[in-house]
């Protein structure tokens, strides 16, 4: 079972999977142009010590996000057996 | 007046030889292209600083089989929407400046991320080579990049590159030399959106052709025109000053899209 929740409620070290993307417009394009595509996995590399922006390892890339951007992105987490 | 005193002379070759080529170099930030851009150049590059620009821009020159080339060093973008004066900055050069090629240089370890742009690339323009670089830091995460597979995927050129040591950099030259020369024609492969787009689409550029200059394509501003993104116009109607007529364009534009 998975469960659904935006990128910046996720853990550091934690992976999930990108299911959609809230935001319209310049912002929608900017996530992805940045490699935030539905389908593709993200992982939680590290956070600045006021807790954002927030490092995410995105296609091979560290990629650091806005908490408010990061919220506009829907994942399911990855739990790992 | 001053340009009779020029016409007696000898009859000029008539296609005369071209030597000096335009190469603008783009691609994601980190991929080492500015390592790519010095050892084309052999150094001799010296940045400079556009007015209104806050963004660097590195130029050079080498020469290579009596061709010579001015490579000009874009910022490193993941895009071309003009969401930033960088992304402008790379997007204007590309679309206004015409190089005779846009060297696109790509990372090997994370080669699908920088594909974004090289499909973007090329909707704008043909004359593309993509250099794919760091294949040495690919190896050492035994990552294989299937070149020639890439070459007939994208229908450009491709070529593997270390830009560090200078491998795979005597086949770009060629492969430039040849794209130059019109020894290579490529067949870039275009981005099919879905029905109902596609139809606005022609709808639009069918509008617009009239309009913009023959070498502009007018399929990419129409795609412009119909994210909103009217920026593009002002370069137009600054060259052109169809005023009126950009202004028409956009209200059609706008209307095609609520359509």
């Amino acid at each position: 079972m998975s469960v659904s929740l935006a990128l910046n409620d996720m853990a550091i070290g934690e992976s999930a999977k990108i299911t959609g993307i809230l935001t319209i417009g310049k912002n929608r394009r900017r996530l992805l142009d940045l490699g935030l595509i539905p389908g593709s996995i993200v992982t939680v590399i590290r956070r600045s010590p006021s807790g954002n922006p927030t490092a995410y390892l995105i296609k091979g890339a560290l990629i650091a996000l806005r908490n408010e951007d990061a919220s506009q992105i829907i994942v399911d987490k990855i739990t790992i057996k | 007046m001053i340009k009779a005193a020029f016409l007696p002379g000898p009859i000029k070759n008539p296609q005369p030889e071209r030597s000096n080529f335009l190469i603008a170099l783009a691609g994601n930030p980190n991929v080492g292209k500015s390592t790519v851009f010095n050892r084309l150049t052999g150094l001799n590059q010296h940045t400079g600083n556009w007015p209104g620009k806050t963004v660097l821009k590195a130029e050079g020159t080498f020469s290579y089989r009596n061709h010579h080339y001015k490579l000009v060093d874009l910022p490193g973008t993941y895009s071309l929407y003009a969401n930033s004066a960088d992304e402008q900055t790379a997007r204007d050069f590309i679309c206004f400046s015409r190089p005779d090629v846009t060297l696109v240089v790509c990372d090997a370890t994370c080669l699908e991320r920088n594909l974004n742009l090289v499909l973007q690339i090329l909707e704008i323009t043909d004359r593309v080579v993509v250099c794919v670089n760091l294949l040495d830091e690919a190896e050492r995460k035994l990552i294989h990049v299937n070149v020639e597979q890439l070459a007939t995927e994208l229908g450009i050129p491709v070529i593997g590159t270390t830009a560090r040591n200078g491998r795979g950099f005597l086949e770009l030259k060629n492969t430039l030399h040849d794209m130059v020369s019109g020894k290579i024609v490529t067949q870039p492969r275009q981005v099919t959106y879905d029905q109902e787009l596609e139809i606005l689409i022609s709808k639009l550029e069918n509008k617009l052709a009239p309009w913009l200059p023959e070498w502009l394509n007018s399929r990419w501003v129409a795609l412009r025109i119909l994210e909103r993104d009217y920026s593009i116009l002002e370069h137009i109607m600054i060259s052109r000053k169809p005023e009126k007529l950009s202004l028409q364009i956009i209200q059609e534009g706008i209307a095609l899209c609520l359509q």
